[in-house]
């Protein structure tokens, strides 16, 4: 009864979507995603709906559940549209509250806006708010104005009328054209050139063809590819139908990772209603064309999200990289001809097939086209999931969008493009956001995952961190990426615990270079980079821990000490509750201090000492050298 | 089949189209330096000490020869500095478990700790027996740098009365695998 047969039938219930959305004039959306579910929105949302109905405002005000809105830090997000009202971290018992002030009376609960920091100003109206203001919202405006558990709501914004142009206007031939001229990039990590994929994969010989979405997505700090898998699987859905239609490939996969639960489910009954509707399975619309879809569950090893490893785990073999030397998209999948691409990547599509080649191509740079998505986390005011347009400053995101440093301390290193990515210095943060500039300051776009640290970060034991995962994380099957990231993580744990010796930093170059040379797929070719990026701009900082036996962040526990002022203690005995070991004693009438012997170097005793007496020092083993390498 | 003819090491050398570079320079009485490659074996790809250069024009490529297809008219060098020097790092990397390559590139000591190095993982005990006696009995535990080989927990028996891949074994590990079984 819903499977829509031909064009027409789609333009049918478009239109009884709009309507049936007409028909409620105001909505209230509360953000579902799962960075606001973990924040009470589930509960928010029940109790509006009841309260909705409790006050007889059904008739005109709807309850949206929608995907992630993206500023998670002030999550749980509502929005009450047409007026744009965005509450944030609202409570349930706040509800009552929200209907009758926004509602009834039309006017705003003061306390649940967005304060402005610099001015004090409240904003009520969401794109006014820095953290959206900013923005360029094309990917990401969708996932606030739909419920992607039901398929009406993305028909009523437009849904597949990109698939319904492409099926009915266009050969193959002419979407891989349409995709070249836009010049989108896989959004994935590589940024290889989507169109040209799409075409090598059409060209290759064979009947039976591939097409795959990436949505391994492992990361750590990185949830862009989550939040569209779990707010807009349609969206996803309708690019791959259209990447099948255009290389001539009958069946696909969604690869999601078994740790997003939410993500799974919405994909799937995105695929179930999808087929019910008959836009998926045989005669898509119709038009004749067949597709059918299946998940497959990725079992969390981050080297699984590489093309041929992935290709591997759906065959149900170990999710190790082939050394092979032909393309996937050529020999992928079963040996067969086989396409794949990034979540972000294939939602980009039907804008491009709506919008144009133009359109896309009048976002960016040069060589880089479009919007990125980007999750913003680590030391920022307004951490959250951010879509900019490519070319704009680092600056720009951190600061404008970001909100800057917290607690007034200063902007030290950016990370960008994931565990393999680089570190980037203050002075790169007027780079823009464009693959090949970020490639050749020694980092890179990857999958978009920007983690901002301040001065407190110490950037030996930051390459150390990246370093630790990419040993765990690789396959481990040649020697250059699992013996060369053993030894990197050894020397780099020695450099941290004061036992770096003359000679490291060249040993941990030459071992870059044979990383770099000889690994056997992309994740040991590019895991030297976390540490090559902190040599190349933080050469001085690892010097000080080699030739000083110092850490001028004050991060790397083995060299550094605490210590109590007595001039500034005020004996309120705070630092000797939090320490777990016994170490603090009090030893006069105002005064307390530590017994070094005892001390584990947890950080408690720093962090309880209030801010008014500021009596605990943490201070590094040699504070000349400190002052040197500053 | 057909015939394509390379140029390796400015010798020109015939081969059949779908065999590897490895082989073609073997046929030629060219060697490559290796550890993993074993010819009963499928090619592997993992010691990545058989790398060649591929040159093209003034652009130059590196690649692992033992499963790197022939093409017509390729250009690969089997020495060359960049190559000696990553190798010896292999060797170090690796080290002490292939001595007779040490000698041959002259690296008398690892510049790292080797504590745990009588296996690099050249995985022939695996493959041999998982291609060759389709028992899969020796399999690869954990993965990253706590990838090591192991027998299947009850299956040791069946190496009992096999074996086969003691011998190929180049640091005993998987001999002591076997007793601790
Ligand atoms: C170690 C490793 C992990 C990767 N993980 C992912 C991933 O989680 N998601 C993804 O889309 N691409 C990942 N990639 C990149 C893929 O290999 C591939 O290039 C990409 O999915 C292609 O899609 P795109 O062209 O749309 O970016 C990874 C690559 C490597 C080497």
């Amino acid at each position: 009864m819903t499977r829509l047969n031909s064009i027409k039938d789609l333009e049918i219930i478009r239109t009884a979507c709009v309507l049936e959305q007409k028909r409620k004039p105001i909505t209230v959306t509360v953000c579902a995603g799962t960075g606001c579910a973990t924040c009470g929105s589930t509960k928010l949302a029940d109790t509006f709906l009841k309260e909705i109905q409790r006050k007889g405002l059904h008739e005109r005000v709807a309850l949206r559940r929608s995907g992630c809105h993206g500023f998670c830090e002030r999550g749980p997000v509502t929005t009450i549209m047409p007026n744009k009202i965005c509450y944030l971290q609202a409570k349930p018992e706040d509800v009552p509250e929200i209907l009758e002030k926004t509602i009834v009376e039309e006017g705003v609960v003061d306390r649940l806006l967005y304060v402005d920091p610099q001015t004090g100003g409240r904003i009520s109206n969401i794109d006014d708010i820095p953290f959206y203001k900013y923005q360029r919202r094309e990917l990401l405006e969708k996932i606030s104005a739909i419920d992607p558990t039901a398929i009406r709501t993305y028909f009523a914004v437009g849904g597949y009328s990109a698939l319904s142009s492409v099926l009915t206007k266009m050969k193959p031939g002419e979407v891989i054209q349409e995709i070249k001229d836009a010049q989108l990039r896989g959004r994935g990590g590589g940024g290889f050139p989507a169109g040209i994929k799409w075409e090598t994969t059409a060209n290759a010989p064979g009947e039976t063809k591939y097409v795959i979405v990436n949505g391994d997505e492992g990361d750590p700090g990185a949830y862009m590819d989550r939040s569209i898998l779990e707010g807009n699987p349609h969206g996803i859905l309708e690019g791959l139908i259209i990447g099948a239609y255009a290389i001539g490939a009958s069946k696909g996969y969604f690869y999601v990772r078994q740790e997003y639960p939410m993500a799974l489910d919405n994909v799937k009954l995105a695929i179930e209603e999808a087929t019910e509707h008959g836009l998926l399975g045989k005669n898509i619309l119709g038009t004749g064309f067949d597709f059918s879809v299946s998940i497959h569950r990725g079992a969390g090893a981050f080297v699984s999200g590489e093309s041929s490893a992935l290709m591997n785990a759906i065959e149900g073999h170990v999710g190790e990289p082939r050394p092979k030397y032909i393309h996937t998209s050529v020999q992928g999948l079963w040996e067969k001809p086989t396409c794949l691409n990034n979540v972000e990547t294939w939602a980009n599509v039907p804008l491009i097939i709506n919008k144009g080649a133009d359109w896309f191509n009048s976002m960016g740079t040069e060589g880089s086209r479009g919007t990125k998505v980007f999750s913003l986390v680590g030391k920022v005011n307004n951490t959250g999931l951010v879509e900019v347009p490519m070319g704009i400053t680092l600056r720009e995101i951190i600061f404008k969008i970001g909100g800057g440093i917290p607690k007034g301390r200063k902007f030290k290193a950016v990370q960008t493009g994931g565990p393999s990515g680089g570190v980037l210095p203050e002075s790169m943060l007027d780079l823009p956001v464009d693959f090949d500039e970020l490639n050749r300051a020694g980092s890179m776009m990857g999958s978009g995952g920007l983690i901002v640290m301040d001065e407190d970060t110490c950037m030996v034991d930051t390459a150390r961190y990246y370093t630790d995962f990419l040993a765990h994380e690789s396959c481990g099957k040649c020697v250059p990426c699992r013996e060369g990231l053993r030894r990197m993580l050894d020397i780099l744990t020695d450099i941290s615990n004061g036992n770096g010796r003359e000679g490291d930093i060249e040993l941990l170059e030459d071992l870059a270079e044979v990383l770099q040379q000889a690994s056997l797929c992309a994740l040991g070719k590019s895991a030297a980079n976390p540490v090559m990026s902190t040599i190349r701009y933080f050469r001085e900082e690892y010097e000080a821990h080699i030739r000083g036996k110092c850490c001028p962040a004050r991060m790397c526990k083995e060299l550094v000490r605490y210590r109590i002022d007595e001039e500034k203690c005020e004996g309120c005995g705070l630092c000797e509750k939090g320490c777990p070991n016994g170490a603090v004693s009090k030893i006069g009438d105002k005064m307390y201090a530590i017994d070094e012997s005892k001390c584990i170097k947890c950080d408690a005793c720093f962090a309880a000492c209030p801010d008014k007496f500021k009596a605990v020092q943490k201070i590094n083993t040699n504070g000349i050298a400190a002052e040197m390498a500053a | 089949m057909t015939t394509v003819r390379l140029e390796i090491d400015e010798k020109t050398v015939h081969a059949q189209e779908g065999t590897t570079i490895f082989e073609a320079a073997e046929s030629a009485g060219i060697k490559i330096p290796h550890m993993c490659h074993e010819k009963h074996l499928k090619p592997y790809g993992a010691c990545r000490l058989c790398m060649v250069e591929l040159v093209n024009g003034a652009k130059k490529k590196l690649v692992a020869s033992c499963v790197y297809p022939v093409e017509e008219g390729l250009v690969v060098q089997t020495r060359s500095d960049k190559l000696t020097k990553m190798r010896r790092m292999i060797i170090e990397l690796t080290w002490p478990v292939s001595q007779d390559l040490a000698k041959e590139f002259g690296v008398i000591r690892s510049r790292f700790r080797t504590e745990t190095s009588d296996c690099h993982l050249c995985g022939i005990c695996v493959r041999h027996c998982s291609e060759v006696k389709k028992l899969n009995t020796v399999y690869f535990k954990g993965r990253g740098i706590d990838r090591e080989i192991a027998i299947v927990p009850g299956l040791g028996n069946e190496c009992n009365y096999c074996q086969e891949c003691f011998g190929f074994c180049r640091g005993g590990k998987i001999i002591q695998e076997f007793l601790y079984e």
